[in-house]
């Protein structure tokens, strides 16, 4: 039996909509709007303008940052718009719109073949930044800067995140049913990267179709594929190193302190892309599901494809849904519109009916302890949100490692009083943040 | 398309997350009243129709008191959550079966409207409410509260004392003797067959009840067994004719001491909140307990410790903090 970690949840995991759906190839996306900001790190700046033509693979937004990724053409077509268009988490963002002209043409030298064994480590780490690869679990951070660790940082382990702890999502799980072989080459490649030996492919044991196919596509490797108690948030980078290599990051700190990478298997599989076929991150896996979805898929889908046109890949609505969710239903960004498009972390959208996300009314805390007894984190949630309330969110910094917290919601799901303690907890952060900034303000005065 | 269109902009937004759980507080208050059903019913069967009245008289006025007090402050009306509901009736299973029912109505008073209400109304209270009200009830009718029933515990006795009564007037031996001999007050005091506060007697029932609660996530486990552990170890080292010469089984047994440690001790307003912490309030309500049992002028002392220990939780919540991910190495 392998430890898991202390607290999480048992939430509904609502993957039956779609385990068992292969992935589908979406339609084209009649237009794509693609944001110049798919990752963390600095904005891109659009390199092509309105009337220009574009083919599929092509860099049309770029930057100088080294934490930035470039942006590509996911289609062929004419530029018909650069301007600022709705986005799923920042609200609105600079886009470069592209109409469709159904040719799917690639733009010259894509695809192509390369021999990975023959490539040296700064090569591979410069195609996976000209191919625009960011971390697909949702984070968006850049690979090749996660994968190019301070020298003295030393790295020994790499673990493939492939836990999936989000209810409704199961891109994941298709794609190591159906690309076993791009994964076993993809882990090859990042351990090259990164110059290590050992590495874990950590599976939750819900899907032990998944644990199969990778065991065997792994058999005889230093690749070892383990399933996991399914406990959310075992997905939660922290959580998966503590149970796979039995290593605490220590508060505050990095993976990499404790000599660990970790990559969501949806990257490499677009490491494998890019490294072998020149291919850059142009389409993505994502779940359509949810209550409200009348046939939940797996699609495969182009960037900048409309949250609207995704779903109508899945005959649209059953009912009008109440809340539509970019990402899983546990830490997801509520989206206010279908106007919206995918971005390179986009890992599932949910259309959920009233019934999904009656959260019922807000009551004084009656001190049951549930949350505290979930929190990964170890942290008393209960007394940040009473923090929260009363507006002391110094005291919820100062004595109640408010900075600690990952936002997970495993607090918020299991309260009986249904109060809003992450909502709490954000509020005392940006609060705190704000009050830093301001002090750094006086003393640069 | 055109559906979806006439939709836009009307999606509820919020932050993560975005399921909860179906737990709630009146899932949860209800299910706590459901536990201690058994052992109430068996109190009907036991003591009469006296009984049944004030169970009845302090679960509803306690009920009343909220409603009264909630539309008073202009506040929501919350009486169909099951926690007054829960406080008068664990209130009532706390008093003498023979006890005067407006002294239950009093007692249902200081327990909502002053122990809960003036504190700021449920999860704001620091003292068990229940057992202010008992408190309050004890010290003005002190009469009242320790009038017990006739009660036959073997072919020759006739007494109307509770156990505690007779070992602390009387002495163990006369304890034993009074029900016949050691195995038989065993059996006694396990099926409940003894004098006592209405719900205190069927240790059986009451622990079903509470065992029930530990299933299904609603008490720590810890709680009670530290509590009832202590109170074991302690009455047994310190014995009537010396160390190790006490008997734990009665003393674990006896009082009020089953019910408290289950439903009264677990009570999640007025404990610690991290598990640590409750372990550290059940040793020192346990302890507390067999000092005022051992040493002090009443019979009885789980309401009081009970009640010492729900004052210093908030000490024990500041001391005993959760350790947080990443502080261990």
């Amino acid at each position: 039996m392998i430890k898991s970690f202390r607290g999480g949840i048992h939430p509904n995991d609502n993957k039956r909509y779609t385990a068992g759906m292969p992935i589908e190839i979406a339609l084209l996306p009649k237009k794509a709007i693609i944001s110049v900001r798919q990752h963390i790190g600095a904005p891109c700046s659009p390199i092509v303008e309105k009337g220009d033509l574009v083919k599929k693979g092509q860099v049309i937004a770029n930057s100088e940052a080294f934490v930035s990724s470039p942006v590509h053409a996911s289609i062929s077509g004419v530029v018909i718009d650069v301007a600022e268009y709705p986005h799923v988490v920042f609200g609105k963002c600079l886009s470069i719109v592209i109409e469709n002209d159904g040719l799917d043409q690639w733009i010259e030298g894509i695809p192509l073949a390369r021999d990975w064994e023959k490539l040296n480590e700064n090569e591979i780490k410069d195609i996976i930044k000209d191919a625009g690869i960011v971390g697909m679990g949702g984070a968006t951070f850049p690979t090749h800067v996660k994968l190019s660790p301070p020298k003295e940082k030393k790295i020994d382990t790499l673990i493939i995140n492939a836990a999936e702890c989000e209810p409704f999502l199961t891109a994941d799980h298709r794609m190591m049913l159906e690309y076993s072989e791009k994964i076993l080459i993809g882990v090859k490649i990042v351990m090259k990267v990164l110059g290590v030996k050992k590495a874990y492919v950590g599976i939750e044991d819900n899907k032990p179709d998944a644990v199969c196919v990778m065991q065997k596509a792994f058999a005889g490797t230093t690749v070892e594929v383990v399933a996991i108690p399914t406990k959310y948030p075992q997905g939660a980078e922290k959580m998966l190193i503590k149970v796979l290599a039995d290593r605490e990051v220590p508060s505050g700190s990095l993976p990499m302190d404790v000599g660990v990478v970790v990559q969501n298997i949806g990257t490499v599989i677009a490491i494998y892309d890019a490294v072998l076929n020149g291919i850059p991150l142009i389409q993505r896996v994502t779940t359509i599901s949810g209550s409200a979805v009348k046939e939940p898929k797996n699609l495969l889908l182009r960037i900048g494809t409309t949250f609207e046109e995704a779903i109508e890949n899945c005959g649209g609505f059953i009912e009008p849904p109440a809340k539509i969710i970019m990402g899983g239903p546990m830490m997801g960004f509520a989206q206010s519109n279908l106007k919206v498009s995918i971005i390179k972390g986009v890992s599932g959208i949910l259309g959920l009916n009233k019934k999904d996300i009656n959260n019922g009314t807000q009551s004084p805390c009656i001190r049951c302890g549930k949350c505290v007894s979930v929190c990964p984190c170890g942290l008393n949630p209960s007394m940040l949100s009473i923090l929260g309330e009363k507006d002391m969110y110094e005291e919820a910094k100062l004595e109640q490692n408010l900075f600690d917290c990952a936002e997970c919601g495993s607090c918020v799901y299991v309260c009986p009083a249904k109060r809003n303690i992450v909502q709490y907890i954000r509020y005392c952060k940006m609060k705190n943040t704000v009050d830093a900034a301001k002090k750094k303000e006086a003393l640069d005065k | 398309m055109s559906e979806i269109k006439s939709q836009e902009n009307l999606f509820t937004i919020s932050t993560s997350p975005h399921i909860r759980s179906e737990e709630s507080i009146s899932k949860i208050m209800w299910t706590v009243n459901l536990a201690l059903t058994p052992a109430a019913l068996f109190a009907i069967y036991h003591y009469g129709t006296s009984a049944l009245i004030v169970l009845l008289v302090g679960s509803l006025s306690a009920v009343g008191f909220e409603y009264l007090v909630q539309k008073l402050r202009k506040k929501k009306i919350t009486i169909t959550d099951g926690s007054a509901f829960l406080t008068g009736l664990l209130l009532a299973m706390c008093l003498p079966p023979m006890i005067p029912p407006y002294m239950a109505i009093i007692g249902s008073f200081i327990a909502i409207v002053i122990a809960k209400h003036s504190m700021g109304g449920l999860g704001y209270n620091i003292f068990n409410p229940a057992h202010i009200g008992r408190a309050a009830i004890m010290v003005s009718w002190p009469v009242a509260m320790t009038t017990w029933t006739k009660l036959t515990p073997s072919v020759d006795v006739v007494t109307t004392a509770t156990p505690l009564n007779i070992l602390k007037q009387q002495g163990y031996a006369n304890l034993i003797h009074t029900f016949g001999s050691a195995p038989q007050m065993y059996k006694a005091m396990f099926f409940g067959i003894r004098n006592g506060s209405i719900g205190e007697t069927s240790t059986v029932l009451l622990m079903l009840g509470g065992i029930y609660l530990i299933y299904k996530g609603y008490v720590n486990w810890q709680v009670p067994v530290f509590m009832i552990g202590t109170v074991g170890i302690l009455t047994w080292v310190f014995g009537p004719v010396g160390l190790f010469t006490g008997d734990p089984i009665f003393h674990m047994m006896a009082g009020g001491l089953i019910i408290g440690a289950f439903f009264m001790a677990t009570d999640m307003v007025t404990i610690p909140i991290t598990k640590k912490g409750q372990v550290v309030f059940a040793i020192g309500a346990g302890a507390l307990t067999v000092l005022i049992r051992l040493k002090g002028g009443y019979p009885e002392g789980v309401c009081y410790s009970i009640l010492l220990m729900n004052a210093v939780s908030p000490l024990i919540d500041r001391l005993i903090k959760p350790v947080k991910f990443g502080a261990r190495r």
